[in-house]
C-alpha cells in the first residue's frame, strides 16, 4: 500500500529521478498558472489579480480530496504520510514575516524558482535574497531556539481540532475555497477591471460552476463513504505485519520486559487494558490503566505517535485477546515500537508469583482473557512481583509474615531472587520512516 | 529565447490549480511527502557555505544537521525536487514562449529599485520560511492538503500579513 519506501526499494539514480519528475510537474504547474510573473503574484494583494488565491487553494482542495479518497478506499496509508508537525507560534510568526517578504519581493521561494528558470532577473535576484535569508536564519536560530521549538503540538490536524470526520473537514475546506474564489472574483472585477460594484458579474461561468460542483460532489462522496475503521486499516497492512503476528514476533515474554526495564537506554511504557478492579488487585509497577476507546482518542494517540524512538510500549491484559485487539488498532494507526506482553498478567504472575497468602491460582495462564489468579485483597503494585527488576528483599513488606513488632527478621520477604528465564528476544527498536515534506 | 511570436496566455487558474493538486497528490501518494522549495534552498546555501567554511558549518547546529562532518547536503530528495522544479518551469516557459531575459516590475519603479526590493524581499522570505519550517509550498500547500492545523494557521498568517502591509508598498506595484 502507498506510500512507498523509495529509499529502500530504488537505486540512488531512480530515487533522484522520481523526485526530479515530481519537481518537473510542480514547476510546470506553477509556470502555467502564471507564477513566474511577479506582477500576477503581487496583484493578489491589491485585489487586481486573484490567480495566486485560485491556483493555490484549488491545488490544496484538489489534493485534499484526492488524498482523502485514497485513504478512504484503502489505497493510501495515512499513518505513513508526512503531516507537517504544528509549531503554532513559530509558524504564525514565520507566516507574518513571509507576508511582508511576499509584498516587498513579489515572490515566494517556489515561485521564484520558476521565475528564475524562465530568465526573469527579478526572480534570480529574489532567489539570491532567499539564500541570504536562510543563511541568516541558520546563523541566528541558536539565539532563540526555545521560541523556535515552542508550542509544539505534533501531528495535529484540522479533523483533530474540530472533532469532525475527515470527509466533513474536506467538504468544509472545499466550500471555504469556493467561497473565497467567488468573493475574490467580485473583488478582481471591481479593483482589477474597474467595473463599478453594480456591474460586477455575480454568477460565475458555466465551466467554473461545473468544476465547483464536481469538487463538492467528490467531497460529499467522502462524507458518505467515511474513512476505514482500524480493523479495515489493519487488514490492509502489508504481509510483513501479518507474518510477524503469525510468528508471534509481537508477543514479548515478561522476562524480556523485565530486562528492558533494567535497560537505561530504553523507556518502557506499559498500558494495562483491564478494568479498574482487576488493575487494583494487581498491576505491573509503573503501568497505566487505559481502555482501548480512550487510547484511540486523538490526544492519546498523538502522545503514542510522538514518543521518542527509544520508547517501547507494551499492552497487557489478563491474557492476550484484548491486548492483541488493541495492538491491531494502534498498529494500523502507525504507533511505532508497540508489543503485547506474552500471556498477559496471567503469564506474568506465573513467572513472578505473589505469595500464597495474597492470591491463589484458579486457572491456567493459557493466553485467554480470564483471571488465572484470585486475589484475596487489592495489592496494586505493592508486591515484589510488580517490580521484578528490583531486589526482592528491599522495601517490600510481606503480608504473609507475622505482624510488625513480632520477630522483626521475618517482616520482610526473604532475600530471594527471581529465576533467570530464557526468552526469545522480540523487541526491535525502530524509528518512524523519515519521510519529510520538501520544506520540512 | 527571443522569438517574434507573442507568449501564449496563462491557463485558467482553476486548471493550473487542479494540475498542481494532482502533482501534489502524486507526490504524497508515491513518496509520502508533499512538495517544497525552501528546504532545498537551505541545503544549497549550506552546501555552498560548506565549500568555504566547513569548520563553521560543523559548529553551527542548524548547518551541521545538513552538512556537518561527512554529511552531504546535496544528496537529498529536496535538491532533486528543486532541480526538477527549475526544469519544469523552464520547459513550460519554453513551450509557451515565455522564456525571456527580462525584469518584471510595477509601472512606477526603476529596474535597480525593483531588484533591490527583490533581494530584500527574498531575504525576508527566506528567513520567515525557515522560521515557519516551510514555505508557501512546503507548509501551506503540502500541509494544507493533509489538513495540518499548523499549516492552515501559517497560510492564514501569510495572507493576513501581506494584505496588512500591501498598502504601504503600493508604489512598488501600482
Amino acid at each position: 500500500m502507498a506510500p512507498y519506501d523509495l529509499a529502500a526499494s530504488l537505486g540512488p539514480v531512480a530515487y533522484a529521478l522520481v523526485f526530479g519528475a515530481i519537481g518537473i510537474g510542480f514547476g510546470a504547474a506553477l509556470e502555467m498558472g502564471g507564477f513566474g510573473d511577479t506582477r500576477k503574484l503581487a496583484g493578489q494583494f491589491y485585489f487586481k489579480d486573484m490567480t495566486v488565491l485560485k491556483v493555490m487553494f484549488t491545488g490544496i482542495a484538489v489534493a485534499a480530496v484526492l488524498v482523502a479518497f485514497a485513504t478512504s478506499f484503502g489505497l493510501l496509508d495515512m499513518s505513513r504520510v508526512f503531516v507537517n508537525p504544528t509549531y503554532l507560534w513559530p509558524g504564525i510568526l514565520g507566516g507574518l514575516i513571509m507576508g511582508v517578504g511576499f509584498v516587498i519581493g513579489g515572490f515566494c521561494p517556489g515561485t521564484s524558482l520558476v521565475a528564475a528558470s524562465t530568465l526573469k532577473i527579478d526572480g534570480m535576484v529574489f532567489l539570491l535574497g532567499a539564500l541570504l535569508g536562510v543563511w541568516l536564519f541558520g546563523e541566528t536560530v541558536g539565539s532563540f531556539q526555545p521560541f523556535w521549538l515552542s508550542s509544539y503540538m505534533g501531528r495535529f490536524t484540522l479533523p483533530d481540532w474540530l472533532g469532525l470526520p475527515v470527509g466533513v473537514t474536506v467538504l468544509l475546506v472545499v466550500v471555504m475555497a469556493l467561497a473565497l474564489f467567488w468573493a475574490g472574483d467580485l473583488a478582481q472585477q471591481h479593483f482589477g477591471e474597474g467595473k463599478p460594484w453594480n456591474e460586477v458579474r455575480r454568477v460565475p461561468g458555466r465551466g467554473t460552476l461545473a468544476f465547483a460542483g464536481a469538487l463538492v460532489a467528490a467531497s460529499l462522496v467522502l462524507v458518505g463513504h467515511g474513512q476505514p475503521t482500524p480493523e479495515a486499516k489493519f487488514a490492509l497492512l502489508g504481509p510483513e505485519v501479518r507474518r510477524s503476528v503469525e510468528e508471534r514476533g509481537i508477543f514479548v515474554d515478561p522476562a524480556e520486559v523485565v530486562a528492558l526495564r533494567k535497560d537505561i537506554g530504553v523507556k518502557v511504557v506499559i498500558l494495562d487494558l483491564r478494568d479498574e478492579t482487576e488493575f487494583n488487585l494487581f498491576h505491573v509497577g509503573d503501568s497505566r490503566r487505559i481502555s482501548l476507546a480512550e487510547l484511540e482518542t486523538s490526544a492519546r494517540l498523538k502522545t503514542l505517535l510522538d514518543q521518542s524512538p527509544s520508547t517501547v510500549t507494551f499492552l497487557i491484559g489478563n491474557g492476550e485477546a484484548a491486548a492483541f485487539t488493541a495492538w491491531k488498532h494502534l498498529i494500523a494507526q502507525g504507533v511505532p515500537n508497540l508489543y503485547v506482553i506474552d500471556g498477559g498478567i496471567n503469564r506474568w504472575l506465573e513467572r513472578y508469583p505473589v505469595d500464597a497468602c495474597v492470591a491463589e491460582r484458579v486457572g491456567a495462564a493459557d493466553g485467554r482473557d480470564g483471571q488465572a489468579w484470585r486475589f484475596l485483597y487489592a495489592t496494586g503494585s505493592s508486591q515484589p512481583a510488580a517490580w521484578p527488576e528490583l531486589p526482592v528483599s528491599r522495601s517490600f513488606r510481606s503480608p504473609c509474615a507475622a505482624p510488625e513488632g513480632e520477630a522483626h527478621a521475618g517482616a520482610n520477604h526473604a532475600a530471594r531472587s527471581w529465576p533467570a528465564y530464557a526468552y526469545t528476544k522480540r523487541v526491535k527498536l525502530k524509528s518512524k520512516a523519515a519521510v519529510k515534506g520538501g520544506c520540512g | 529565447m527571443n522569438t517574434n511570436q507573442q507568449p501564449r496566455p496563462y491557463v485558467n487558474p482553476y486548471v493550473a490549480g487542479t494540475l498542481l493538486g494532482v502533482v501534489l497528490f502524486a507526490s504524497i501518494f508515491v513518496t509520502g511527502g508533499g512538495l517544497g522549495a525552501s528546504a532545498a534552498m537551505s541545503r544549497v546555501q549550506t552546501g555552498v557555505l560548506d565549500l568555504f567554511a566547513p569548520g563553521h558549518v560543523d559548529r553551527v547546529a542548524y548547518f551541521a544537521e545538513m552538512a556537518g562532518g561527512t554529511r552531504n547536503p546535496w544528496a537529498h530528495y529536496a535538491i532533486y525536487m528543486l532541480v526538477g522544479t527549475i526544469l519544469g518551469g523552464f520547459v513550460s516557459g519554453l513551450v509557451n514562449r515565455r522564456v525571456k531575459l527580462e525584469t518584471r516590475k510595477g509601472p512606477r519603479i526603476s529596474v535597480p529599485a525593483r531588484l533591490g526590493f527583490a533581494l530584500l524581499g527574498g531575504a525576508i522570505m527566506g528567513y520567515g520560511a525557515r522560521m515557519a519550517r516551510g514555505c508557501t509550498s512546503g507548509q501551506a500547500l503540502s500541509g494544507g492538503a493533509v489538513l495540518s492545523a499548523g499549516s492552515w494557521a501559517f497560510a492564514l498568517a501569510i495572507f493576513a500579513s501581506a494584505y496588512a502591509v500591501a498598502w504601504f508598498f503600493r508604489r512598488l506595484w501600482n
